[in-house]
């Protein structure tokens, strides 16, 4: 009981980027738990500077392998913005559903190759007993299926090519359209085959409120549009995303925390599923169900349970789309308006498969990025983690320090931390 | 090969966005075949454990600080092959611009005090590091190039760069020019091997894989000029003017390591 316990994990594996875990106890009591982001500054928000508006976007899907469609999104809706570039409806659809292309991609990998390796205790995908060759068959198939709605929306899914300022360079014909819709109906199938995976799973037994936040849009479950929104400080405008948002830099660690009134907060999967579930579509809603997965849920070792709810509501989704995108009015409209650059401000905001993202530039009358200022998921949920921790622990303070440190491994994983990206916010108010 | 034979391989991330990776395991079945000739010694990003030595070395991203250049020594002497997975790692991408401004200064804006202990050094590409065995270019790799590369390193072959510019590809594969849109494309400058993914999708080249050897960068605002244009093509440039200092900011993209000569950018 009054033993002294430190708990170090370098370089966290499973997870994009690289990230430390400490945890240290002293005389059975908590005195510090942290996990520091150890990734050097990229400082994408400087060197964005100085480019046109068509290279910004190019490389701010270079921030992150996978969340490349956000990025990228979230670049060409500030550019909108700041220049008033109003899109048209087929626009709009293509974009959503590569987004869904997207969140499918990644809740998969995250589900199926970072933390399934944990649920059946071996080091990795490729290390499963030879019974579940087959869950890695149909997750590479569900896989497939997402990075083919991506190839059709958007060439490929790392790093897209011809999404644009001002819509798509290319046009996807009603066939290909078509053909996709093929391999998605496949996929829902294969998804359905694997939940039983899930419902087997006991998720560790642990509470704690917070305060949810995400896109809310009254037309459907946000991803690529919406207000932003907090379980506990309602609608907010995202222009405003500064004035909510503060951030804060933190010893050690190269990512900033954020806090909304000063109290930490929660993004990503679990945060929309506990602000959007009516949006939900009904497959959507029995795959939580059968996984005991129910809204409002308060227990973050879960986040993975709401990834797998919306696969299951991305890939219906994602059929919806596809049949709007065939129809005569839809089809018919051309894939791209005029852009005129004007010297301007103008915020982006979309959910990334791990949260609210935000991009924010300012540009000169030729379209020229001036200044640059990103706010990345991981970085608003460092927080939040935190203070999981901070209540996780004493929970389970009497087990040994390997236990102890895998439940910690856990919980960080849960989050989905994605560090790569490494942008981080310059303040210069 | 014998069973008993199987080459040890190993995955490493620097400073980038691990896109690489991910399209490597966008290979699926190919990569469970290719993999099922090897025994995987260390891959943080999707296993836990990490044994050395290794045999082959895929190493992607950008060093940028003092502990990713120890890291990568320490990779290098551990390894046989080593492999330069992408732009980043092969000839450098975006993290180098940051070379062109006062690093420390950037920081400081960004963190404020907390800046002063942060260890950040130049960003350089593996490659201006150590000595690499093989190169794979394209942000992100090249799959096939990915592949060929993997096959011969698996029967000890040497890898062969194409050196044809992009042009010869997007002819390949009967995409319009995008000249013909009036849009600038630095096709003609690099490196083919990526099928012109971005031109069969309307989008320009961006010079993601580098120069060709000899890349002719004096001719290129004749080629662009909006005279020239009109009369080869139809078309008529729009946006900035396009002299050579512009055509360099834009191949800097990718190209901005200027300890690599061009040379240097071939053959590894």
């Amino acid at each position: 009981m009054h033993k002294n316990k430190r708990i170090e994990v370098k370089h966290l594996t499973r997870v994009e980027g690289h990230g430390n875990l400490t945890a240290i106890i002293r005389d059975g009591r908590l005195k510090e738990a942290r996990f520091d982001i150890d990734e050097a500054p990229r400082l994408f928000e400087v060197f964005l500077c100085g480019h046109d508006y068509n290279q910004v976007v190019h490389m701010a899907s270079r921030i992150c392998g996978i969340c490349a469609v956000s990025h990228r999104c979230a670049a060409i809706k500030a550019s909108e913005a700041a220049f008033g570039v109003l899109v048209s409806e087929r626009i709009r659809l293509l974009r959503r559903l590569a987004f869904h292309g997207e969140v499918i991609s990644s809740h998969v990998l995250h589900l199926f190759f970072l933390v399934a390796p944990d649920m059946f205790g071996v080091p990795s995908v490729f290390h499963l007993p030879p019974e579940h060759k087959d869950t890695v068959r149909k997750a590479m198939r569900l896989k497939r299926a997402a990075l083919e709605i991506c190839r059709t929306t958007a060439g490929r899914h790392i790093h897209p090519v011809g999404m644009e300022v001002g819509g798509f360079s290319f046009n996807p014909l009603p066939r290909t359209l078509a053909e996709l819709r093929g391999a998605v109906e496949g996929a829902v199938e294969d998804l359905q085959a694997l939940v039983p995976i899930f419902r087997r799973h006991s998720w560790p037994d642990f509470q704690r409120k917070t305060a949810y936040v995400s896109l809310k849009s009254p037309k459907s479950y946000a991803f690529y549009e919406g207000e932003l929104y907090s379980s506990r400080h309602g609608s907010m405008p995202v222009e405003d995303y500064r004035r909510t948002i503060s951030e804060y830099t933190v010893p050690g660690s190269t990512a900033k925390h954020a806090v909304i009134d000063g109290a930490s907060y929660m993004v990503g999967a679990l945060a929309r599923f506990n602000n959007n579930y009516e949006q939900l579509s009904n497959a959507a809603r029995r795959v939580a169900d059968e996984i005991g997965l129910s809204a409002p849920c308060t227990n973050p070792f879960m986040i993975p349970a709401a990834q797998l709810a919306e696969t299951a509501h991305c890939l219906d989704e994602s059929l919806h789309l596809i049949d709007r995108l065939i129809e005569p009015e839809i089809s018919r409209q051309d894939p791209s308006v005029p852009v005129h650059p004007v010297k301007a401000n103008g915020v982006g905001a979309v959910e990334a498969p791990r949260g609210t993202l935000f991009h924010d530039y300012t540009f000169d009358e030729r379209g020229t990025c001036t200044e640059a200022n990103l706010v990345i998921p991981t970085a608003q949920n460092l927080a939040s983690l935190h203070a999981d921790m901070q209540a996780f622990i004493p929970q389970v303070i009497e087990e040994p320090e390997e236990v102890l440190g895998h439940r910690l491994e856990i919980l960080t994983r849960a989050y989905d931390p994605c560090i790569s990206c490494s942008t981080h916010v310059i303040r210069l108010d | 090969m014998r069973r008993s034979e199987k080459k040890r391989i190993a995955f490493f991330d620097f400073a980038c966005c691990e896109g690489c990776q991910l399209a490597v395991l966008e290979l699926e079945e190919t990569l469970l075949d290719l993999l099922s000739h090897t025994d995987i010694a260390a891959w943080r990003e999707v296993m836990t454990g990490d044994e050395p030595p290794y045999d082959v070395a895929f190493c992607e991203g950008s060093i940028c600080t003092r502990a990713d250049e120890e890291r990568l020594l320490r990779v290098r002497r551990d390894a046989k092959i080593l492999v330069a997975l992408g732009t980043c790692a092969a000839i450098g991408c975006h993290n180098n611009l940051r070379n062109r401004i006062d690093t420390r200064e950037a920081l400081e804006k960004v963190y404020g005090k907390a800046a002063r202990g942060m260890d950040v050094t130049e960003a350089r590409p593996v490659s201006a590091v150590v000595d690499t065995d093989y190169r794979i270019l394209g942000c992100p790799v090249s799959l096939p190039e990915f592949i060929a590369v993997f096959k011969a390193i698996l029967t000890d072959q040497p890898y062969r760069l194409p050196n044809e510019p992009v042009c010869v590809e997007c002819k390949l594969t009967d995409t319009l020019c995008v000249y013909e849109k009036g849009r600038v494309c630095l096709g003609p400058l690099t490196r083919c091997g990526c099928g012109a993914i971005c031109t069969r999708f309307g989008d320009v080249c961006h010079g993601c894989r580098g120069l060709v050897d000899e890349a002719n960068l004096a001719a290129m605002p004749r080629v662009f000029s909006r005279e020239h244009l009109h009369a080869i093509m139809g078309a008529v440039a729009s946006g900035q003017p396009l002299d050579e200092e512009r055509i360099r900011q834009m191949i800097a993209l990718y190209n901005n390591y200027p300890e690599l000569k061009i040379e240097d950018r071939g053959d590894a």
